[in-house]
């Protein structure tokens, strides 16, 4: 009786020790392919990361010159941001980032992110260049998921409606005035889809008095 | 030795075609195909993801335990997935603004992982790559076709964007027709799915004609037979 147990035991010891033992060698596998998985990685990360931050620098330095001509400031653009706070004005949610233009050390202009959240399919996300005094050099959609064909002329690639707002100010175009034409305002539309535009001009107008409200601050002397 | 390239190479693009027979997918096949450009272009990168990720697995096949064998093959996918949207972000970056939230979903595309599995887990490394790049070169077709048709049928152009991909002189191949202002429904989701199912019916009618002559060509050579 007392042998067999023992027996029992000894299988039963074995058995527990295969199973470590394939368990181990299972995760050592694991790991080693996890290893070089995460070398590889960190190799390719490295290695791709100065082109695409160039490229990503070039692209937004591109956008940056559509809204606000390269001769109109004299500094380092991309180098000069101030940080934003969320903002119901701006409706961002997360901290945004602002570039601000200057010229000969004086207020030239400033490039807000802005975000509508009102569009008829998730929000558009605008980029507004407004010069010191207050009137917009340009605006252009960086995102939205307005219905192709539909909404999404507010985009250049769709339409030359978001060059409507060049050159406007709530000093041009009273407050009350910043609608669309439909709603007894100043800005097309067209049939259809009058949701998207309704949140730009929204959007813009809040933007403008966000800046209005903010300039000391925006162009306060640390911004270098 | 040749046949089994051969075979390989019909299976992916037609037999067993991932896009339209195996249907496989469905997902950057639905949704990425607005434009040619962007279907060819979804597609050439999976073509790539399955040559690397079948190469990859096909030499290891024996090292991997069978209990972890699928967290091993996703980890692999996984990987060369982000090594090739890295690239595209460094060497391609108009084309990662397009395809951006599509390259990294290649990782779940079920094509892959099946391929893998079935077969470079079971055979050699060079037939191995060979399966994993005709089958996405099968998908890249379908994924091209469809998006042609759809830019076709949806904007009146063909091949737009294509500077994206290869720079501004591509502009010479781009097609537009002149006073067409498009029919909206291609582009949007339905047109995804009819025009997937022509693609299918299209393929199923010219897979029907063969049987049938085949069968009427067997039927001649032994009468006696019955169906």
């Amino acid at each position: 009786m007392r042998s067999l147990n023992h027996a029992y035991l000894v299988t039963k010891n074995n058995m527990a020790q295969t199973i470590i033992k394939h368990a181990l060698k299972t995760a050592i596998a694991m790991l080693a392919f996890a290893f070089i998985g995460t070398l590889l990685l960190a190799y390719v990360f490295i290695a791709t990361r100065p082109p695409i931050e160039a490229s990503e620098k070039e692209a937004r330095l591109a956008l940056f010159k559509q809204i606000l001509p390269a001769s109109s400031y004299d500094n380092d653009l991309l180098a000069t941001q101030v940080s934003i706070q969320p903002n119901a004005l701006l409706g961002n949610r997360l901290p945004s980032i602002a570039n601000v233009a200057t010229i000969q050390q004086k207020p030239a202009g400033v490039i807000l992110e802005a975000i509508a959240h009102d569009g008829y399919s998730g929000d558009i996300k605008l980029l507004i260049a407004i010069r010191a005094d207050g009137s917009i050099s340009g605006v252009r959609v960086l995102a939205h998921k307005e219905t192709p064909g539909l909404g999404d002329y507010i985009d250049l690639a769709h339409g030359n409606w978001i060059k409507s707002f060049d050159d406007q100010s709530t000093a041009k175009t009273a407050v009350e005035k910043w609608l669309v034409k439909k709603d007894g305002g100043q800005f097309d539309y067209m049939v259809g889809a009058t949701i998207t535009p309704r949140a730009v001009v929204k959007a813009v107008l809040k933007a403008l008095q966000y800046y209005e409200l903010n300039k000391q601050t925006l162009f306060a002397p640390k911004a270098n | 030795m040749t046949n089994i390239y051969k075979e390989i190479t019909i299976n992916g693009l037609w037999k067993q075609n991932s896009g339209v027979v195996q249907l496989l997918g469905m997902c950057p096949t639905l949704a990425v195909t607005t434009s040619a450009v962007n279907g060819l272009s979804l597609g050439f990168a999976t073509a790539l993801v399955m040559a690397a990720a079948n190469g990859a697995v096909s030499p290891v096949r024996q090292y991997v335990p069978n209990e972890i064998r699928v967290p091993v093959f996703i980890l692999v996918i996984a990987t060369l997935v982000t090594v090739i949207d890295l690239s595209i972000n460094a060497f391609a970056h108009e084309l990662h603004k397009v395809l951006g939230i599509f390259i990294p979903l290649i990782v779940v595309n079920c094509i892959v992982l099946a391929r893998v599995e079935s077969f470079a887990a079971k055979n050699p490394t060079l037939p191995s790559m060979l399966d994993g790049f005709m089958m996405g070169s099968g998908l890249m077709l379908v994924l091209g076709l469809l998006g042609a048709i759809r830019e076709l049928v949806g904007k009146g152009t063909v091949l737009s964007g294509l500077d994206l991909v290869l720079g501004p002189s591509a502009h010479a191949f781009m097609w537009t027709s002149v006073d067409y202002h498009g029919f909206l429904l291609a582009v949007l989701p339905p047109g995804a799915f009819l025009g997937l199912a022509s693609l299918i019916l299209l393929r199923n009618c010219i897979e029907m004609r063969k049987t049938k002559a085949n069968d009427a060509s067997a039927l001649a050579a032994t009468p006696a037979m019955k169906h």
